[in-house]
């Protein structure tokens, strides 16, 4: 059985004007750590709130653990752990007391699952008493996931849980996600970060409410139909117009100190020479492995 | 029924922690009281006399006299001339003159009719003809002192009472109404702008996506708020007696039970606005507007219903508060009983049923 199931899912708002969620059909396996990565307005959050039911789908079903998440809402309820994009505790109620008031809502004691949220809670136990409105955006973020994790959650939902958060806290958390999955906690999570589709089992890539793609990262980079190649000269600003104006040129996109590029005929030997007669200097050029945002903007090209 | 407990100890927490909920909740009733029991009083008190008195006899002084001892007036007898009155009053030294003519006490004892002039503001009619009212009454009491033997052929006394009110004490009828707008201002307002937080915080999200039953969120919010508004409640009664001298006539028990039921009325109304807002501003604005105003108005304490043109009596009938202002003023000022004010008690009723039901009814298990 798959932890969620969506099937032909479509939500719009404001009676049908705004198409948030385009005919998704999805599955999670149980345990999974499951990725949606896409651009900001791309369709996750509604997806999310589908989910947990918050919001009635226009067409289509979605069921979590079996349960249909129109009809069985009071079941799911009882089985996830959400946490939503913003930040949503109270801000003024200490550490201690959110925790505390989110245990008992679950049914839950703090002790009763102290094992799950123990590595996360010990690095913000020190400021027990402080309220949760001055901690800082990481801080935030543990204490915000303690409190969807204090039930035991059968799947967890997070909706781009690191947006605002600086680098390490970012590893961090990640690192905890995992240890969390060795739980046997279903795991959705969104983010608008690349880098984070990496650390995911399986991806969904998400653009204009549509999937584009679903598979392991790995793979996803695999399915890259054509070579990619990086070049960088000394004006690399100039090159990218250049570049850009090349009728043989496929796709370009400047990444860091490279301009990624993909040709329509392959004859890299020919556009070098090319490159070089107009004048740019210290031309190079090397063949590379697609990383995931190279997949995803081609994906998002082609769409 | 301890996840209800830690709710709702969670929302005293909300109450306790924010100084504008804390000010609004216990700083509103204080400063109503003091407003409507000082300055915004109709009675007509303290008011500056200029006497004139161009006789000095005995007559003269005993009458200013009376006139001094009466807590009414302030009394300047510095001697200024006839003509420079209008100058006292334009520059609003006296709001009224008394001026004795030469000869006064003679002309009273030997010719038996003796004359005064009464010279009153008249850009305030209303005061003007109290103070008119209160000096011709002192000069009749004091006429008939001096001659008790007096025997006209036919006279007729009226003896006039103030039932309920002998002394004529202003805070009586505005007391139940302040008790009505504090009431329905810290209900309905605290309790929307409460749901609607939770809402605009985003935590409504989580509240929703929990075994927590939904319904049960709106219970929590609505018993710590009837549990402040019966303590702002029994604050208003202890300032009413202690600071404004109003006696409380009926039963304390009949009050407090229906002061609860006018509380569950004025949470339902709350409740009700936050279910069809999303925003603290609008739910604040929505229930200040829509509940403050008409209070005011239609509760009959500022101004008289019966004088109303019928749509606005038809209007003032729907409003909950002026039922709760009827079964208070008989309640706490006349010491009526239950027996009396139960036809009111079930309007009332009858209205905090129909809120509730639309609150609850209409509070969504989802987003939007």
């Amino acid at each position: 059985m798959s932890a969620v199931t969506l099937d032909h899912i479509t939500k719009t708002y404001d009676e049908g004007k705004v198409l948030a969620v385009d005919d998704i059909t999805l599955q999670v396996e149980e345990g999974e750590l499951f990725g949606l990565i896409g651009p900001d307005g791309a369709g996750k959050t509604s997806l999310f709130r589908v989910l947990t039911t918050l919001l009635l789908p226009d067409k289509g079903s979605a069921t979590v653990r079996g349960y249909d998440c129109v009809k069985d809402y009071k079941e799911i309820r009882k089985r996830i752990g959400y946490m939503p994009g913003k930040f949503s505790l109270y801000q003024d109620l200490t550490v201690k007391e959110n925790l505390d008031f989110f245990a008992t809502l679950f049914g839950s004691t703090i002790e009763g699952n102290y094992e799950l949220i123990k590595d996360i809670y010990e690095q913000i136990k020190p400021f027990n008493d402080r309220r949760a409105g001055k901690l800082s955006g990481g801080m935030k973020q543990k204490l915000a996931l303690c409190c969807a994790l204090i039930h035991k959650p059968e799947v967890l939902f997070l909706d781009e849980p690191t947006t605002g958060v600086d680098v390490v806290s970012r590893k961090e958390f990640w690192e905890m996600l995992k240890r969390l999955k060795q739980q046997g906690i279903t795991i959705i999570v969104s983010t608008p970060y690349m880098d984070e589709a990496m650390l995911c089992e399986r991806i969904a890539l998400i653009q204009n409410g549509k999937i584009m793609s679903v598979d392991t990262p790995a793979n996803i980079m695999a399915a890259f139909p054509v070579k990619l190649y990086a070049m960088k000269a000394d004006n690399i600003y100039k090159l990218l117009t250049a570049l850009r104006g090349m009728p043989e040129i496929d796709s370009s996109f400047a990444f860091g100190e490279y301009i990624h590029i993909t040709l329509k005929d392959d004859n890299i030997e020919a556009l070098r020479q090319k490159v070089e007669q107009q004048g740019h200097t210290h031309v190079d050029i090397k063949l590379i492995h697609p990383g995931i945002e190279d997949s995803f903007i081609r994906l998002m090209n082609q769409a | 029924m301890k996840q209800l407990f830690v709710f709702i100890r969670k929302e005293f927490f909300h109450v306790f922690r924010d100084r504008r909920t804390l000010l609004i909740m216990f700083g509103l009733p204080v400063v109503q009281i003091v407003l409507f029991g000082f300055a915004l009083t109709s009675e007509v008190k303290n008011i500056t006399l200029t006497v004139i008195d161009n006789s000095r006899d005995v007559n003269t002084q005993q009458l200013i006299r009376k006139i001094k001892s009466s807590s009414y007036f302030v009394v300047n007898e510095s001697s200024i001339d006839y003509n420079d009155i209008e100058d006292a009053f334009k520059k609003g030294k006296a709001k009224c003159a008394l001026i004795f003519p030469a000869g006064f006490g003679n002309d009273l004892q030997h010719g038996g009719t003796a004359q005064l002039q009464i010279i009153a503001d008249g850009s305030d009619p209303n005061t003007a003809k109290t103070v008119v009212n209160y000096i011709t009454a002192i000069t009749t009491a004091y006429q008939q002192e001096i001659s008790p033997a007096q025997q006209l052929p036919y006279t007729i006394i009226p003896e006039t009472r103030m039932l309920y009110n002998e002394e004529g004490n202003g805070s009586l009828n505005f007391i139940p109404g302040v008790m009505a707008l504090v009431l329905m201002i810290v209900c309905t307002a605290l309790t929307s702008v409460s749901v609607v937080r939770e809402k605009e915080l985003g935590t409504m999200e989580i509240l929703l996506v929990s075994p927590f039953k939904p319904l049960m969120v709106l219970v929590a919010k609505a018993i710590p708020y009837l549990i402040l508004s019966l303590a702002n409640f029994i604050l208003i009664l202890v300032l009413a007696v202690f600071v404004l001298d109003v006696g409380i006539k009926g039963s304390i028990l009949l009050l407090f039970m229906e002061s609860m039921l006018f509380i569950i009325t004025c949470l339902s109304f709350g409740l009700m606005i936050s279910n069809t807002t999303n925003s603290q501003q609008t739910a604040l604005l929505l229930s200040m507007m829509g509940m403050m105003i008409p209070t005011m108005i239609f509760t009959g304490f500022m101004f008289p219903i019966e004088n109303m043109p019928l749509v606005f009596r038809i209007i003032s009938d729907i409003i909950p508060s002026r039922w709760y202002f009827l079964i208070i003023k008989s309640v706490m000022l006349k010491g009526l009983g239950f027996e009396y004010v139960w036809k009111e008690t079930l309007v009332l009723l009858g209205m905090t049923v129909a809120l509730l039901f639309i609150a609850l009814k209409n509070f969504k298990t989802r987003l939007s």
